[in-house]
């Protein structure tokens, strides 16, 4: 029963990526939208968080944030909201951490 | 029974700084129609609603936290709440209300609605709902 | 799969609104159903008829409506959230004393249940908010 989290605030505006994170089980995905996008920046004090997680995130909003993919911690995919879609259909539930 | 659903409504903000505990409620009182599976959990800023002695009197708002002392009469039980997120803002269980629910098949013995349990046991709960509710 | 969307914001003070709305497009694009897509706190003011956003930035609105109209979308304003907040469609106006409607096309408004028998009929119900 593999979930998917979504989180969708900077790490450093809140707790919600930490409490993701800590809760997530392991089989479960995570994906960053929105101002999450922010947890992926590699050397951002979060993105130890990100060790060992299945992470995606939303590709439209790094763009918007000007974030490149280099800059991003390694092993994360990259996502369109076509491809955010798949991950709802391929986890049994989504978890919205607001 | 095949069509009952295991719902859980979570909730992870405070009360009366926005309006989504107060709003997260009236789901589920409508929602408690449904008969599903119901259960609540309430972690990080959540574990705030749930405090004794609230008196909204000074900020004019209507004082909704009677409301979840009501849950029980909607066969509302399982209120979960997280013991990493009480500790972290220095509350116990004795800060919280004491909720309770009647248990008709054992002669209306009064029993507690409030589990206390570890983010993991969350977790494993969360994992085992099938719709999950955020506000 | 079956969807039911939930919209917990307003339109262009949070994203989730946009978000929601490209979600359920995709959803849409891919064969999906979606069920219904519901708006709750400030959610429900994604349904006013009355916005006038800047001619060079997207209309949140008219997108959902268009989206609805294409597409037959069951989209709803939560009943007890419009209230609070001003949303009215005829019968509201009736009901309490309006002199007015504001309500936009492709929305309705309607109680919480909706949002709960979602919850029921769906294969996912996927929360947009803050």
């Amino acid at each position: 029963m593999a979930m998917l989290h979504l989180v969708n605030k900077s790490p450093y505006d809140g707790s919600s990526l930490n409490t993701a994170a800590s809760i997530m089980k392991s089989g479960d995905k995570l994906l960053l939208i929105e101002d999450g996008v922010y947890g992926a920046i590699k050397n951002g004090k979060s993105a130890a968080l990100l060790n060992g997680l299945n992470v995606s995130v939303l590709g439209p909003d790094l763009a918007a944030r000007g974030i490149s993919e280099d800059r991003l911690v390694d092993g994360v995919t990259i996502v369109d909201y076509a491809g955010f879609v798949d991950l709802v259909e391929a986890n049994e539930k989504v978890q919205s951490w607001l | 029974m095949s069509d009952t659903k295991k719902f859980m409504y979570i909730n992870r903000k405070a009360p009366y700084g926005t309006i989504y505990a107060w709003e997260s409620l009236e789901v589920v009182l409508i929602g408690a129609a449904f008969e599903q599976d119901v259960s609540l959990a309430f972690l990080d800023d959540g574990v705030f609603q749930l405090t004794r002695g609230q008196d909204t009197r000074g900020i004019g708002m209507k004082n909704f936290s009677p409301t979840y002392a009501a849950l029980g009469d909607y066969e509302i039980n399982k209120i979960y709440v997280e013991k990493e997120s009480l500790e972290e803002r220095g509350l116990t269980l004795d800060d919280l209300q004491h909720l309770v629910w009647e248990d008709e098949d054992e002669d209306y013995a009064e029993k507690d609605s409030i589990r206390l349990v570890s983010r993991t046991e969350l977790g494993d709960l969360m994992a085992e709902q099938d719709v999950l509710f955020n506000f | 799969m079956k969807l039911t969307i939930q919209v917990n914001e307003g339109p262009y003070q949070h994203q989730s609104s946009d978000t929601a709305y490209f979600f359920t497009k995709a959803a849409i694009e891919k064969g999906h159903e979606v069920f219904r897509v519901f708006f709750y706190h400030d959610g429900v003011n994604n349904g006013t008829r009355l916005t006038t956003p800047p001619q060079d930035d997207r209309n949140i609105v008219k997108r959902w409506t268009e989206l609805a109209q294409e597409h037959n979308i069951d989209m709803v304003l939560c009943v007890a959230a419009a209230q609070r907040r001003g949303l009215v469609d005829e019968g509201e106006a009736q009901r309490n004393g309006k002199d007015a409607t504001n309500i936009a096309p492709g929305f309705r408004i309607s109680g919480l249940g909706q949002l709960v028998e979602g919850g029921i009929q769906s294969d996912r119900l996927v929360v947009f908010g803050d």
